[in-house]
C-alpha cells in the first residue's frame, strides 16, 4: 500500500442552493491511477472542483487531506501550489493575455520549477511539440478562438509544465472528440512517464483508458460513491452501463430515508 | 458575518494616485481673484503683452460665455463647479527656462518626481512643462530645430514670425461658440504649446508637453496648437496631473490639430487629474487628403470628465484611428469617447475603446460618427468594451451614428461585462491569488491600449491599474 496522497472522509458539499455530494470517502495512493465514472449529472465534475477548492462550492462537512495536510479550508491557489491540478472540461478564454506569458507566470509561482527565461522557452517548445501544439499559437491570447482540441492541448501543456503531484482530469464530455481524446491520452502518458504522478480521471468514456493501467475505478450516482473496484469494473461498465449502480443508489437513498 | 467575509475578498484597488498627490506651497505667487469678469480677462491679456486681435478674441469669448447656459443638459453633473470660486490665473512668476537648472527648485522637483526630465533624456525630441498657468520649461533637441521644426510656448510664438499662422488657426477648429467651456477657454486661456512641422519633415522622436496644476481652487486653460504640414510626421505626447484638494479645480484646455496632405500625427494622452478636478477639455483635429490621425487616450483621473477628441476628415482617403481607455473609480463620473466627421470619399475611421469602473465609479463611452453625403465608400468601425469590477459600478455605452451616404459601410460592436467567477476560479486553480487573477484579467483587458502607448506610459498605466488584497492580510 503506497502512501496516501489524497484522503477524503465523509465529505458533503454543494452550491449555496443545493447539496450535490453526499458522504464521499475516497483515498488515492501516491502514483496510482484512479477512474471516476458515472452517468451524466452524477456530480463527478463537482467532486473535481471541490478537491481543487473552487469557491463556487461549499463543504458542509467532512475533510479533504492532501499530502498529509488538511486542505479542506484552503483556497484554490494554495492547493494548486501544493500540487493539486485540475484539467478543465471547458477552460476559460482570457482576452489580452498571451498564452506564453500566462504559462510563464504560473511556472514562476512555483519556486521548485525555477528556470531562466531561456530554459522556460526551451521547455515550452519541448512540451508543445510533444502534444503537436502549433507553436505560433503560443503568442496568441489565452484560449481565445481556440478549438476544443487546442484548448485541451493548453490544459495538457500546463500539466506537463507544472508537474503536479495530483492531476484530476475532467474529461466528462470529451469522448465525442477523437482529436481531444488522443491529446489527453498523450498528455496522461507523458505525465505518468515524466512525473510519476497520481491521476484521477473523470470520464464516462472508457476509450480514454485503453492505453492506461488503471488501479482503481469508482462509480458515482447522484452524488454518492456507490461502487469501487479494480480495472475490471471499467470493462463491466463499458458492456453493461450504469444500470446496476443506479439501482444500488436507489436502495441506498431508500435506506437513508 | 457575511459582510465580513465579503470584505476580505480581493478587490481591484483604486488607482494609486500617491505618485501625483503632493502639494508645493505657493510662496510669492501671483494669483488673480476668483471669478470671471472683463477686468480679469484684460489683466491676463495685459500680462502677456499680446496682439490686439487676441484681446479682441478674449473679450468676444467672454461675451459668448456670459450668454450661454452653464450646465449641459446631458452627461455628468457639474453642479459642484462654481466659477466664482475658481481663480483663472496663477503664476509662480518663474521665467520660462530652456534648462532644468534654471527652473525653480520646488517646481523642478515636481517634474522630476513625475519623471519628465528623465523621459526627455531617454526618448523625447522635446519637452514643454507647464506649472499652473504658465510654462516653466520648453526645450527641443538641436537636430529637430535644424529640420525647421518649431516647438515652443504658444505665447512666445505669438511674438515671433508665426503670429500670422497662429492668427489663422487659433480657435478656428474649436470656436468660442462651440460650447460654454470653449468660450471660457477663449477668454482666459494661458500657456500651452505650439508645434510646427514643415512639409515632409518626419520627427523621429516624440515631443511631450506636461501640464501640472498645483494651485488649489484654480483653473488651467492651456492651448495646444499643432500644425503638421503635407507629408510630415509627428508623435506628440500630452500628460497631466494635479494633487488632490477638497475644493473644485477646473481644466478647460483646448487642443487644435491640423494634419496636412499625406501627413501623420499621433496624439497620445495620459490624464491623471486628481479627483476634485472637473476636466472639460476640448480636442479637435482636421485631416487633409491621405492624412492620418491617431489618438491614444488614457483617462484615469478627475472627478468629472467630458472628453471627446474629435476628428474632421475633410480630405479624400484620410483616416483616423482612436484607441482609448477610461478607468472610473470611487467618486468619478467619466464621460469619454470621440467624435468623427467624415465628409470626403474613401475616408476611414476605426474606434476601439475600453472602459473600467469600480467602487461605484461611473464610466460612459459616448461616440458620434457622422458620415456626410459626399463620403462615398467611407468605412467606419466602432468597438467598445466595458468591464465593471463590482456591483456598485456603472458602465454605459452611447454610440451614435449618422450616415448620409448609401455607399458607406459602418459597423459597431459593444460588450459590457464583469469578470466571471469561472475565470477567477480557473486562474486560482493555477496558483494565482484572487487579486493576481483579477490583475491578469484587467491587464489583459487593457492590453490593446497599453501596447499603443509609449513604453514609459504603458508601465505607468499598468502600475495605475494595480490590484491588491483588501483586509486579507495574515
Amino acid at each position: 500500500m503506497p502512501d496516501e496522497l489524497l484522503a477524503i472522509h465523509g465529505l458533503n458539499a454543494g452550491t449555496e442552493e443545493k447539496p450535490i455530494l453526499h458522504d464521499i470517502d475516497l483515498t488515492l495512493g501516491t502514483g496510482e491511477t484512479h477512474v471516476l465514472m458515472g452517468p451524466n449529472g452524477a456530480g463527478k465534475s463537482t467532486l473535481g472542483r471541490v478537491i481543487m477548492g473552487d469557491p463556487a462550492y461549499q463543504v458542509s462537512s467532512g475533510t479533504i487531506a492532501f499530502d498529509g495536510r488538511d486542505i479542506t479550508q484552503e483556497s484554490s491557489d494554495k492547493r494548486s501550489l501544493a500540487g493539486v491540478f485540475l484539467s478543465y472540461q471547458a477552460p476559460v478564454e482570457i482576452p489580452g493575455v498571451p498564452l506564453n506569458s500566462f504559462l510563464r507566470t504560473i511556472v514562476q509561482k512555483r519556486p521548485e520549477l525555477k528556470m531562466t527565461g531561456r530554459e522556460f522557452r526551451r521547455r515550452l517548445k519541448e512540451v508543445a511539440s510533444q502534444l503537436d501544439f502549433d507553436s505560433s499559437y503560443l503568442s496568441r491570447e489565452l484560449n481565445v478562438g481556440f478549438s476544443g482540441g487546442e484548448k485541451k492541448k493548453v490544459e495538457m501543456m500546463q500539466l506537463l509544465l507544472l508537474k503536479p503531484k495530483l492531476a484530476i482530469l475532467d474529461e466528462t464530455d470529451s469522448g465525442l472528440d477523437v482529436d481531444a481524446l488522443s491529446v489527453v491520452s498523450r498528455g496522461m502518458e507523458a505525465y505518468r512517464a515524466e512525473c510519476d504522478g497520481t491521476l484521477l480521471i473523470i470520464t464516462h468514456n472508457t476509450r480514454i483508458l485503453e492505453r492506461l493501467d488503471v488501479d482503481r475505478c469508482h462509480v458515482m450516482v447522484k452524488g454518492h460513491l456507490v461502487a469501487e473496484g479494480d480495472s475490471s469494473l471499467v470493462g463491466e461498465i463499458d458492456r453493461e452501463g450504469f444500470g446496476r449502480f443506479e439501482t444500488a443508489e436507489a436502495e441506498l437513498a431508500g435506506e437513508e430515508a | 458575518m457575511a459582510e465580513q467575509e465579503k470584505a476580505t475578498r480581493a478587490q481591484v484597488a483604486d488607482v494609486d494616485r500617491s505618485l501625483y498627490d503632493f502639494v508645493k506651497p505657493e510662496v510669492g505667487y501671483e494669483r488673480f481673484a476668483d471669478g470671471l469678469n472683463e477686468e480679469v480677462v484684460r489683466a491676463i491679456s495685459a500680462k502677456k503683452d499680446e496682439p490686439d486681435w487676441m484681446l479682441d478674441l478674449r473679450l468676444r469669448s467672454l461675451d459668448i460665455y456670459h450668454k450661454m447656459d452653464m450646465a449641459p443638459n446631458w452627461g455628468p453633473s457639474i453642479d459642484g463647479l462654481d466659477m466664482d470660486n475658481i481663480s483663472t490665473y496663477v503664476s509662480s512668476g518663474a521665467e520660462q527656462a530652456a534648462s532644468w537648472d534654471e527652473v525653480p527648485e520646488d517646481i523642478k522637483d515636481t517634474f522630476e518626481r513625475l519623471g519628465i526630465p528623465q523621459a526627455e533624456r531617454s526618448y523625447l525630441a522635446g519637452v514643454g512643462a507647464q506649472y499652473d498657468s504658465e510654462l516653466v520649461y520648453h526645450n527641443m533637441q538641436e537636430s529637430a530645430a535644424q529640420m525647421g521644426v518649431v516647438y515652443s510656448g504658444i505665447e512666445e510664438a505669438l511674438h515671433g514670425e508665426y503670429e500670422g499662422l497662429i492668427h489663422d488657426h487659433f480657435m478656428h477648429l474649436v470656436p468660442p461658440t462651440d460650447h460654454k467651456f470653449a468660450a471660457l477657454h477663449g477668454a482666459v486661456w494661458s500657456g500651452g504649446s505650439f508645434v510646427y512641422v514643415p512639409k515632409g519633415v518626419k520627427v523621429e522622436f516624440p515631443l511631450q508637453s506636461y501640464f501640472r496644476l498645483n494651485a488649489k481652487g484654480a483653473g488651467q486653460f492651456e492651448h495646444t496648437l499643432i500644425i503638421v504640414e503635407d507629408g510630415a510626421d509627428l508623435h506628440f505626447i500630452e500628460g497631466c496631473s494635479a494633487p488632490k484638494y477638497n475644493v473644485a479645480n477646473l481644466h478647460a484646455g483646448c487642443v487644435e490639430l491640423f494634419v496636412g496632405k499625406g501627413a501623420h500625427l499621433r496624439y497620445s494622452t495620459i490624464e491623471n487629474w486628481s479627483k476634485n478636478m472637473y476636466n472639460l477639455n476640448t480636442k479637435r483635429a482636421r485631416v487633409e487628403e491621405d492624412g492620418r490621425m491617431e489618438w491614444v487616450s488614457g483617462s484615469f483621473g478627475s472627478h468629472v470628465s467630458y472628453l471627446y477628441p474629435s476628428t474632421l476628415l475633410v480630405g479624400a482617403r484620410s483616416s483616423c484611428e482612436y484607441t482609448g481607455i477610461t478607468f472610473a473609480g470611487a467618486g468619478q463620473d467619466l464621460d469619454t469617447g470621440c467624435k468623427m466627421v467624415l465628409t470626403a470619399p474613401d475616408t476611414r475611421i476605426s474606434v476601439s475603446a475600453k472602459s473600467l469602473s469600480k467602487g461605484g465609479g461611473k464610466s460612459t463611452f459616448r461616440s458620434e460618427v457622422i458620415v456626410g453625403e459626399k463620403a462615398e465608400r467611407a468605412k467606419a468601425t466602432v468597438s467598445c468594451a466595458s468591464l465593471m469590477l463590482d456591483d456598485q459600478s456603472r458602465s454605459d455605452t452611447i454610440p451614435a451614428m449618422d450616415v448620409r451616404c448609401p455607399s458607406a459601410s459602418v459597423g459597431h460592436e459593444a460588450t459590457i461585462g464583469r469578470i466571471s467567477d469561472d475565470t477567477i476560479a480557473y486562474l486560482m486553480s493555477r496558483g494565482m491569488t484572487e487579486a493576481e487573477a483579477r490583475t491578469v484579467v484587467v491587464n489583459g483587458f487593457a492590453n490593446p491600449v497599453s501596447k499603443e502607448l509609449p513604453m514609459e506610459y504603458a508601465v505607468e498605466m499598468n502600475n495605475l491599474i494595480k490590484l491588491e488584497m483588501e483586509g486579507a492580510i495574515g
